[in-house]
Formats: structure tokens, C-alpha cells, sequence
């Protein structure tokens, strides 16, 4: 049903309309009902006739009011939707909803699928037929269904990290149906898009919806000179835009985190933006990824595979075996620069080029063998970076045509020594670096001077081929390119005899930007082909989310090479690939990728990205209905005289309204935390009944006075927690009397208990009975231990720590003796420990409950002048009992706090013992 | 009435505590009482002592005072002052018109008479006078009677809309009505005039809510007894006021007529006034002191 432009979502409830003239004419003759009032003198009212009688009718303004609330409530119900005029949107065919469905959605995916959703509904109300096609799914036909049907699996379809593709095959699939298009697009020129999009219109009608925000991506990163180079691609535009890149890796510490960021901007009509980052070795290695900040799409990051970790270098010279001092090894320099950002190998050409190095580095090597040229030369042109250093032995070579094939440039025999003692000369500094040359920007120290050199034959191509030079304009540093790799010489030792050059933080530097150079085009075809299978790792999601890539099948090297020649699918999904020997990060940006805006012609509908959604009716019908019956409510209640009262009512409800609740308990907390943390503080449990807690706060009163008195334990006044509110872990000791009327502790309050024990902390539970066997107190024990976390106990043996943590006791007494004490039993395994082991080593020897019913608090209990409370037995027999519980309260504050070092401490006299043998 | 027993009672102990214990007024025909603790000034039966006669002729050897016969030589007899007991008889009207209080700031109707009629009885008890409800147990004397008495007020559950005064027993020497004396007045009348015919004097405390009298109404109004067997419905209440309020003059002007005539005393208290104005007005009335 389509009314000037409106829609209904249910059009048969507009029926209720009709109704509206019979409810204004009941409503008319109903008119508002009177207050009944209770009055008990009605019966002196009896007979009294009002002496002006109107005729009682609803006002008509009252009645329009609720006509118009219930039109307006009516119609909101009907759900009427003003969808916009003309396009694909407003046609009888049925329609065919498409969406590229790529990274360059992700960003707006969620606006993308409402306007497809949307379309979806106005679609669904007129009846047609439709169909969803995402083009980065493997081509299919259309499935027309209804809109209902395909409301789920719209509003559940995802974008993948990938580009669509194989638009033809699509454009095959189509059918012959005659149907109109909404194509929500991501506008990036796609190969095949046109001829989709021709095939789209032979159709029918083609409305066309991009997002908002035009997609950014991010490109491999490259290496250039010991910088990570950095580059992101937008469709070109006139604006410029800033953006931020983060270097994201693993932190010290095995979380992700950002290691570095780096500010990128888009000039004018710019299509790509570059920054440069410089980072340490050390915190380059661990790049992981690298993505723009702030864009959610698979296409803004760019995983990092071993091309920014640590490369190979092959040290090897010819001086390996003579003897003499460290500082004077050729190779003392280079290990100390390379190591730390570097793998070192060594040992001879031969051995060394199996193991793939990045970089091999030649110390003052003059001879090279054959066969080793032969394969140094083949793997410099695969990639290799050859490293030479000048020494004596170098200078003092003759070659035989002139020329070593891995050497730079042509070398005059014999060398010069430009300064030192035994010339005229001075030594000579270097001259700045020239711009083209890979150590352009490195700074020159003052100090850096050579004194003796190799000379290069003049030659056409020496100019070319320096990359450094001295002050006189001889070459310090030469390089050579052969194939993919490329050959370098130092014109003077790698020591510190001929320059000292070694010496400064520039060599370092140099040496990095030459190691970092050589490996800056990733993997090569040979490597992805024969490194196979290729594991994925991690796979990139559309959303940029890194998934876990270990369950899928392994990819073969052809399908790797392929995808990374072209671009991602859904067999070889974007991620990081383990081969062999090496990772392999298949992203969806390649290199050479740019990022280009498809010119849609004029033939199809564009509906821009700030296209209003359709016009909703339903909620301000609605509010508006409401607000009419409220308004109605108060008219009704002024008619009826009771207006005042409303307004009371509503005034009343809203001095009711809870207010926020006060915060004053997290300085009481932090007060308890301050005061349990001052020292060793002991703690008993509330039992809630307070004798029993008096006397335990005065019995552990009084074995702190006997532990401060006698030992070094100086524990502060005892304080009375709360299991249930109490926080228990600032506490060592727990000392818990059993009461039986107090009440059992809430699942979180034995939690936390639990939390206690594990953690180091003891209970000491006591009955104050006397007797473990029966009694109500025993029942509440049991009760209360029900949920804790005990482990198996046994009765205290005779040899357990605790008879001799401090004092030598053997028996355990508080104001009652001879009932069993139960301790953590020995595990099983320690009791077979050998002979001379008297002592059990469990848990770091604190067992965390001992559980007795001497009433040890009772005995200890000391009032405010430290006089005793309650006497124990009788007469001097009695005050040596009292004597051994303090004791035994001591043993067991010292086991508490001291853990097995105790039980360690026993073993001391064997150990001196032995140590005198 | 709203609160239980106890509640009763104790509201009832607070007011009673503030006033001297009373002493009904014995004013009433020596025929009307078996007995009496009052003393009647004369010669009777009781327990105090009265005086010493000479005896006479008739009088029988037990009532002769030997202790005092032995100091001389007359035999003497032990008169006993004859005490009377005044019965006062209490109509509490627990009636629906009774149950309504305006606000929730003052107390029902019959609440109010409740409390006035338990201080009053407590004050009589305390007095030693024998106190009962109309239409109830009968009268008796003893502070422990209180408990009872309150119980036996909370049972009374009228559910007609407006109360009946009745002359039910007669034995009472006093009559006390607490009422808003809302019901039927040709009623009232019969059954005061048979109290005063049997020579009972009595007092009416009528006890209206403020709202009864201001009647602040206005607009469409179904006017509704408490019980819910009457209703009045008006257009506009504002209208009514005049009319209603010289109506209730009329009744509070026949009201005290009536009383007049019989020799009672009359009363009007209002919920929203303390209750110890009303107390005292009672305490006169039946000692006598406000005639």
C-alpha cells in the first residue's frame, strides 16, 4: 500500500479508522465519571436537589483530544515508512541485492548492511522477490526468496579479507530474469567491475550505494637504508588527510603492543602517503604487524613476516687461527657490532652458505677458492650481500687479470699508508656522504681517521661504485651490484689497525644500513615454491582481528605464489605462512597495489553515502499518541476536581526516586587495610557471640605480649574481622573459636576463605570444649568446614614442625589438654623420605588449619593490665600449663610466619657436621 | 475502629493517668442499687465503719461489738456506713458512620470514642464504680474489668450504617453516649426517655470529623455512607454547603434540646481537637460539676 509516498508495515490495521466516528459518539454520551466521595453525614444531604442541572456531556475539545490520540496510535501501529523516491527502491521487479563485500567495506559495515536492510524491508512490503550476492563469495546464481527468509542471512552476512573478485563469472550466473539492483559497492576499481556492472544494467535499473568514508590501505613495508618505509594508499582525492601508522608486537612481556607510531599524510590528489620509521634493531624484530590506526579493515594492516627480523651473517677470516690478542682480531669489531642485532655464523664459505646467510662478511680474505667463488657468486646473485674488509693480506695480493670478481672495483696492489709514524703524511678523515649513498644522513665524528688504506684503480665506473669516500676523494667503501645482491668492500681492516673507524658508534651504523639493505624484497619465488607447505599462522580478518590460523590445511607453494603475485581468495586466505625455513605474510595490499575510484556512469542511480534513511513513522505517531492520552489524563483529572491531588501523586513519585546511594565505605575499608598492614597483625574470626570473641581478641592480646616479650615477632594489637566483609588477605593467622549459635558464612565469604588458605594463610580452629568427639560446637565445626578447602589432616605426630618451630613442646595445651590436634596430614610420598629426615617438608611446611578444642584463647586470654582472665587448672600445675599453651601459641606464630625455613633449620647441625669432615 | 485491644487500652491507661481518680456522684435512688461502695452517710451495709449504737431491741447477738461493750456497761453494736455503687453504663456507637476519619492526621470517629469511653471507664473503676457497655455484660467493678471492657468495645461490630442507642439492662445509674448521633433522632429519644425514666441521668458526647463540618466539597460528587447503603449525588457540591450546614445546625440544636429536656448534658467534640477536652467534659458530667 503506498500512500503519498508512505508505506505500511501492516496496512490492514488502518481499518481501525473507521471506528473512529462510533468511539467519538460513545465517548460523547460517556461523560467523565464523578469523585465518589465516603461521607458518613450523607444521610443530612438525603433530599438535597442541586438547583441548576446541565446536561452532562464530554467537552469537545476533550473528545477531539482522544480521537486524535487514538488516529495518531492507529497509524503508528500500521508502521507507515516513507521510503525514497525513485531508484531501485520504488520498482515492482524483483530485486537483486549486491555487495562487493570486501576489506573496503569493513570500515562501514554496519551503515552498509542497514542500507541493505532497509531496502530489504521496503522490498518485503511491496512483495518482491529478492536475492543477496556478496562478490567475494565463490560465484553463484541468484537465490530469489522472500524478505523475510532473507533477513537472516542478511543481517548475518560478514565481509571477507579479501577483494571480490571474478566479477565474469558472476556477470555468467546472472540468469535471465529481469530484475532491478542495489549494488552496495566499496567504489575501488576493481579489474571486471564495468563489465559486471554492463551486465547488471542489461537487467534492469542499477542504484548504487558506496560507504561514507572512502577506505584507507596499507602497503607492504619496505626496507631503505635501515628505515622501515611505510606507505598508505587512498583512492586520490583532493583533500588531504592525516593518519597515524602503529608498529604493532609482541611486548617483552608476550602481549601485543604498540611499539612504535609513526605520522603519515595524504598530499593534495596524492593516492599515497609515506613515512619512515627508524626503530632499534631490538624493537624492530618483533614487529609483527603494522596497521593504520583507527581503520577496521583487513586492507589497513600489514602483517610483517622475517623481512624486519633478524638476519644471518656469516663472519669468516682468514686470520681465524693465528694468535694474539682480542682487540686485535680482525673480526673483535664486527662481532661485537653485529651481535646484538644479528645472527652470528661462522666457519668456512662452504659450511656457512648452507646455512642461507643474509650477509657474508670476508675479514681481510684475499684467496677464495674456486668452487667456493663459483657458490659465493651464485648466492650473491640470489640475493647475497658479500662483506669485505682491506687487511694486509688484501694489499698484498696481486690478482691475476687484474680483477677479483668479488671485489667492487679494481684494486691497486700493495695499498698506501697516508699517515702513523713511519710517514710523512697525516691521517686523513672521511668526507661527508653523498647524498645517494645509503649512509647519506649518518653524522661524522671528528675522531674518525685513516691511516692506511687500499687504493682502487681509477676507472669510469669508480665514482658510481663509491659509497664513502676519504677527504682526498679516494674510496673508503665500495659497492658493486650482481643480480639480486650485491658486493661491498671496506677499504681498510675491520680492526682498528688502519682506521679507527671500528671504533666509533658509525661503523655500527654503517654495518646496519648495509645488513638491513640486503633483504628488503621479501620472499623470493624460489623460496615460496620450494618452501612449501606453507602453514597459515595467523589469518587476517576483515575487520583487521588476527584469528588463529594453525587448524586450517597447509597451502602449497604454486597456490602461495599465485595468491601473493595477485591477491588473496578464499583458498589462500590473507595471514602469515610458516614454510620451512622461513614466514611468508600474504597480504592484501601487494606492492605495486594502488588504490583507484571507479567511475560509475551516469546510467546508474547513486545514492550518496549521506542518503537519509527512510522516514519512520511509527515512533513519533506513536509519542505523539501518548503524549495526547497524557495531556488527556490531566484534562480528565481538571474536569474532575482532582488535579491537585495528580500533581501531588506525581510530586510525591518523584521526592520518592531513589537517590545515589553515599559513598563512605571506602575510607573504613582503607582504614582496616592501613591498620592490618602496619605489622604483623593477628586476627580472630567474629563468631557473633561475644564472649567467645572477647575472649579470643584477649587471649590473642595476650600471646602477642608473650610473642613481643620472647621472641622477635612484634605483632600489633589483634584486630576482629568480618569474614563476610572483612578482607582477609592482609592477615597471616585466623584465629576462629567455634560458637554454636553463630552463623554459617555465605558462599563468597568461603570463597574467600578458601583464597586464604591457599595463599599461605592459616586457620586455628577451636572448639573451646575440650573434647573433638561430640557436642553442639563440633556439629557447628563440622558445618562451618563444610565448603573450605582442607586437606586430608592427621593428629599432630610427634615430629611435626610444629613441636619445634621455637620451643621444644610436646604437648599442645590451651585451658584444656589431652585432645587430639589435627594438622595437614604428610602426603604420602615424604613419609618413605630416608632416613635422617625427621621433619615434614610440605606446602613450605604450613599446614593451613589446625583444629583443636584446648580453648588455647581461653588460656592466653590477658585483660588491660595483663593480668590472666580465666584460670587454668590448679595451682602451679595449672600455671605450667598455661606456660606450654603460650609455647604452643609461639610455635605456632613462628611456623605461621616462617614457613619451612624451620624445618630447614633442623638439617643445620648435620650440614656443619658434615661440612667439618 | 482501627487498633486492637491492647492498642485500645493503652491509649485509654495514658488519658485516664492524667486526670484524679473520680467518684461518681451518688445521686441516685437508693432503690436502683442493691449495694454501693459510696458512702451514703448513714448506716448500712458496707465495710467501713460508721458508728457505735447502743443495742437495741431486734438486733442479733453476733452484731454486738464485745470489745467495745466491755468498756462499759451497755452492749454496743458495730454500725457499717452502707455504701453504694454507682453503674454507669457506656454506648460507644461502633457504628459504619463511625468508622471515618478525613485524613489520616486525625483519628476515626470511633476510635476517638473508644479511647474517651475507656478513660472514662478506667477513671470510674478506679473509683470503684461499677462499669458496663449498654447491650453488653454486665457492669462490674475492679480495674481488672478494663481488659474485659475494651475486648468486649472491639467485638461490637455494628455493620449497619449509623447507630441505635438502646436503654438495654436499665440498671445503669449514669448513661454516657459516645456517638456522632448521625442516625434516626425519634430512636435516641425513646431510648433516653426510658433511661430517664427509670431515673438515669446521663450525658452525650457528640463526636464529629472536622470535615463534617467544613465540608469542603465541590464539583460532581457521589457522596457515599462509610457502610455504602446510602448515596447522594450532585452536580456541584460547592452548591450544597449552605444547605448541609444548616441542616447540621438543626440536628446539633435538636441534639441539645433533647438533652436539655432530660436534664443530660450535651457535648460536641470534634476529631481534630485533643481528646483530653472531651475527657474532662466527661469527668464533669458524671461527677456533676458541669451543670
Amino acid at each position: 500500500m503506498n500512500l503519498l509516498g508512505w508505506t505500511f508495515a501492516a496496512p490492514a490495521l488502518l481499518w481501525g479508522l473507521l471506528a473512529l466516528p462510533i468511539l467519538w459518539l460513545i465517548l460523547r454520551a460517556i461523560p467523565p465519571a464523578p469523585i465518589r466521595r465516603r461521607f458518613p453525614a450523607v444521610v443530612l444531604l438525603l433530599g438535597l436537589d442541586d438547583k441548576t442541572r446541565t446536561a452532562d456531556r464530554t467537552p469537545w475539545w476533550l473528545l477531539l483530544l482522544r480521537a486524535l490520540a487514538i488516529a495518531a496510535a492507529i497509524v503508528g501501529f500500521a508502521g507507515p515508512t516513507r521510503a525514497p523516491l525513485g531508484g531501485a527502491a520504488q520498482s515492482d521487479r524483483p530485486l537483486l541485492i549486491v555487495m562487493d563485500g570486501g576489506w573496503a567495506e569493513a570500515q562501514d559495515w554496519p551503515a552498509l548492511r542497514d542500507i541493505a536492510l532497509q531496502d530489504l524491508s521496503n522490498a518485503g512490503r511491496t512483495g518482491r522477490s529478492i536475492a543477496f550476492l556478496r562478490l567475494t563469495d565463490l560465484p553463484q546464481p541468484p537465490l530469489w526468496q522472500s524478505a523475510d527468509t532473507l533477513r537472516a542471512t542478511l543481517a548475518a552476512a560478514q565481509p571477507a579479507p579479501r577483494a571480490p573478485a571474478d566479477f565474469a563469472g558472476w556477470a555468467a550466473l546472472l540468469g535471465d530474469q529481469e530484475f532491478d539492483t542495489l549494488w552496495i559497492s566499496d567504489g575501488l576499481n576493481h579489474a571486471g567491475r564495468g563489465d559486471f556492472l554492463a551486465a547488471l544494467q542489461s537487467k534492469g535499473l542499477v542504484e548504487v550505494a558506496v560507504p561514507a568514508r572512502a577506505p584507507l590501505a596499507l602497503a607492504p613495508a619496505a626496507f631503505e637504508d635501515g628505515q622501515i618505509i611505510l606507505s598508505a594508499l587512498r583512492q586520490p582525492s583532493a583533500a588531504t588527510q592525516d593518519i597515524t601508522i602503529l608498529a604493532i608486537g609482541t611486548a617483552p612481556d608476550g602481549s601485543e603492543a604498540e611499539l612504535a607510531r609513526t605520522p603519515a599524510a595524504f598530499a593534495s590528489a596524492a593516492g599515497r602517503a609515506t613515512a619512515r620509521l627508524s626503530l632499534p634493531p631490538e624493537l624492530r624484530n618483533r614487529i609483527t604487524r603494522l596497521e593504520i590506526e583507527g581503520q577496521r579493515s583487513a586492507g589497513a594492516v600489514s602483517l610483517t613476516d622475517d623481512t624486519l627480523t633478524r638476519r644471518k651473517v656469516a663472519i669468516i677470516s682468514a686470520a681465524a687461527d693465528t694468535e694474539g690478542l682480542q682487540l686485535l682480531s680482525p673480526t673483535h669489531y664486527l662481532t661485537q657490532a653485529l651481535a646484538p642485532s644479528s645472527d652470528l655464523l661462522t666457519g668456512s664459505i662452504a659450511q656457512t652458505l648452507t646455512q642461507g646467510p643474509d650477509t657474508i662478511i670476508l675479514a681481510d680474505v684475499a684467496k677464495i677458492g674456486a668452487d667456493e667463488a663459483t657458490a659465493l657468486t651464485e648466492w650473491i646473485t640470489a640475493g647475497g650481500t658479500l662483506l669485505r674488509f682491506a687487511g694486509p693480506r688484501l694489499a698484498g695480493t696481486e690478482f691475476e687479470d687484474g680483477q677479483d670478481p668479488l671485489l667492487p672495483v679494481r684494486l691497486r696492489a700493495g695499498g698506501r699508508a697516508t699517515g702513523g709514524a713511519m710517514t710523512w703524511g697525516e691521517d686523513k678523515t672521511l668526507a661527508p656522504f653523498a647524498p645517494a649513498s645509503p649512509f647519506a644522513g649518518l653524522t661524522l665524528g671528528p675522531d674518525i681517521t685513516v691511516s692506511a688504506q687500499v687504493l682502487a684503480e681509477p676507472d669510469p665506473n669508480l665514482i658510481e661504485a663509491t659509497l664513502a669516500a676519504l677527504a682526498d676523494g679516494t674510496p673508503l667503501v665500495t659497492r658493486k651490484k650482481m643480480g639480486a645482491g650485491q658486493i661491498v668492500l671496506f677499504h681498510v681492516t675491520a680492526n682498528a689497525e688502519w682506521s679507527t673507524l671500528p671504533l666509533s658508534g658509525l661503523f655500527v651504523q654503517m654495518l646496519e644500513r648495509l645488513a638491513v639493505a640486503s633483504r628488503s624484497d621479501g620472499a623470493t619465488q624460489a623460496e615460496v615454491l620450494g618452501g612449501g607447505p606453507w602453514q597459515p599462522q595467523r589469518l587476517t580478518g576483515a575487520f583487521a582481528e588476527m584469528g588463529d590460523g594453525t587448524a586450517l590445511a597447509g597451502v602449497d607453494g604454486d597456490a602461495l605464489w599465485n595468491a601473493m603475485q595477485t591477491a588473496p581468495s578464499g583458498a589462500v586466505p590473507a595471514g602469515l605462512y610458516l614454510g620451512a625455513t622461513r614466514s611468508v605474510a600474504l597480504n592484501i595490499i601487494g606492492k605495486g597495489d594502488t588504490l583507484a575510484t571507479f567511475d560509475w556512469p551516469s546510467s546508474v542511480v547513486l545514492r550518496g553515502p549521506d542518503q537519509a534513511p527512510p522516514a519512520q513513522g511509527k515512533g513519533p505517531l506513536l509519542a505523539g499518541a501518548l503524549v495526547l492520552l497524557a495531556l488527556d489524563i490531566i484534562a480528565a483529572l481538571a474536569l474532575g476536581g482532582r488535579l491537585a491531588r495528580g500533581v501531588a501523586v506525581i510530586a510525591i513519585a518523584l521526592l520518592l526516586a531513589p537517590a545515589p546511594p553515599a559513598q563512605a565505605q571506602g575510607s573504613a575499608t582503607d582504614f582496616a587495610a592501613l591498620r592490618a598492614t602496619r605489622g604483623v597483625v593477628l586476627a580472630h574470626v567474629i563468631t557473633g557471640d561475644s564472649e567467645a570473641d572477647q575472649i579470643a581478641q584477649a587471649g590473642l592480646r595476650g600471646l602477642g605480649e608473650v610473642l613481643t616479650y620472647r621472641t622477635s615477632i612484634e605483632p600489633e594489637p589483634p584486630v576482629a574481622v568480618n569474614i563476610e566483609t572483612d578482607d582477609l588477605d592482609f592477615y597471616p593467622f585466623l584465629y576462629w573459636p567455634i560458637s554454636a549459635s553463630q552463623p554459617l558464612p555465605s558462599p563468597a565469604a568461603v570463597e574467600k576463605l578458601n583464597r586464604f588458605l591457599r595463599t599461605g594463610g592459616m586457620i586455628m580452629f577451636d572448639t573451646r570444649t575440650g573434647d573433638l568427639t561430640s557436642g553442639p560446637e563440633q556439629d557447628m565445626l563440622q558445618l562451618l568446614t563444610t565448603g573450605l578447602d582442607i586437606p586430608p589432616l592427621e593428629p599432630l605426630p610427634q615430629d611435626h614442625v610444629l613441636t619445634r618451630s621455637f620451643f621444644l613442646t610436646s604437648s599442645f595445651p590451651g585451658r584444656y589438654e589431652g585432645a587430639p590436634v589435627w594438622v595437614e596430614a604428610a602426603p604420602q610420598s615424604t613419609l618413605d623420605a630416608p632416613e635422617g629426615m625427621p621433619f615434614r617438608n610440605l606446602n613450605d611446611g604450613v599446614t593451613p588449619v589446625i583444629i583443636g578444642s584446648n580453648d588455647w584463647a581461653g588460656a592466653w586470654a590477658v585483660d588491660d593490665n595483663m593480668m590472666y582472665l580465666l584460670p587454668v587448672g590448679r595451682g602451679f600445675a595449672g600455671e605450667e600449663q598455661r606456660e606450654y599453651a603460650y609455647r604452643f601459641g609461639v610455635n605456632v606464630m613462628m611456623h605461621v610466619l616462617t614457613g619451612n625455613y624451620k624445618s630447614d633449620q633442623v638439617h643445620v647441625p648435620a650440614l656443619l657436621d658434615r661440612l667439618g669432615q | 475502629m482501627n487498633g486492637t485491644a491492647p492498642d485500645l487500652r493503652t491509649q485509654a491507661l495514658g488519658l485516664g493517668y492524667a486526670l484524679p481518680a473520680l467518684l461518681a456522684q451518688a445521686q441516685q435512688l437508693a432503690a436502683a442499687l442493691a449495694f454501693g461502695a459510696h458512702g451514703r452517710r448513714r448506716a448500712g451495709a458496707g465495710d467501713e465503719f460508721w458508728q457505735y449504737r447502743p443495742a437495741q431491741a431486734g438486733d442479733s447477738a453476733n452484731a454486738i461489738d464485745w470489745r467495745r461493750s466491755a468498756r462499759g456497761d451497755v452492749p454496743f453494736v458495730r454500725e457499717r456506713e452502707w455504701q453504694a455503687l454507682n453503674s454507669v453504663g457506656i454506648w460507644a456507637d461502633g457504628a459504619q458512620s463511625m468508622q471515618f476519619a478525613s485524613d489520616n492526621a486525625v483519628p476515626q470517629k470511633a476510635n476517638r470514642a473508644a479511647v474517651l469511653a475507656l478513660a472514662l471507664a478506667l477513671m470510674l473503676l478506679r473509683g470503684g464504680e461499677r462499669v458496663g457497655l449498654i447491650g453488653g455484660a454486665p457492669a462490674k467493678t475492679g480495674r481488672a474489668h478494663l481488659g474485659p471492657l475494651a475486648a468486649e468495645m472491639m467485638a461490637q461490630n455494628n455493620p449497619s450504617d449509623y447507630g441505635q442507642a438502646e436503654m438495654a439492662g436499665g440498671r445503669a445509674a449514669h448513661l454516657l453516649y459516645f456517638s456522632d448521633f448521625l442516625g434516626p433522632l425519634p430512636a435516641l429519644q425513646t431510648a433516653m426517655m426510658q433511661a430517664a425514666d427509670r431515673g438515669a441521668r446521663g450525658a452525650m458526647l457528640h463526636i464529629l470529623d472536622p470535615i463534617e463540618e467544613s465540608f469542603p466539597f465541590t464539583g460532581r460528587v457521589i457522596f457515599q455512607s462509610v457502610g455504602g447503603s446510602l448515596t447522594h449525588q450532585t452536580q456541584s457540591a460547592a452548591d450544597l454547603r449552605a444547605r448541609y450546614l444548616e441542616r447540621l445546625a438543626q440536628r446539633k440544636d435538636e441534639l441539645t434540646q433533647l438533652s436539655r429536656s432530660l436534664g443530660w448534658d450535651y457535648h460536641l467534640h470534634h476529631t481534630d481537637a485533643p481528646a483530653i477536652g472531651a475527657l474532662i467534659w466527661a469527668h464533669g458530667a458524671i461527677s456533676g460539676a458541669a451543670r
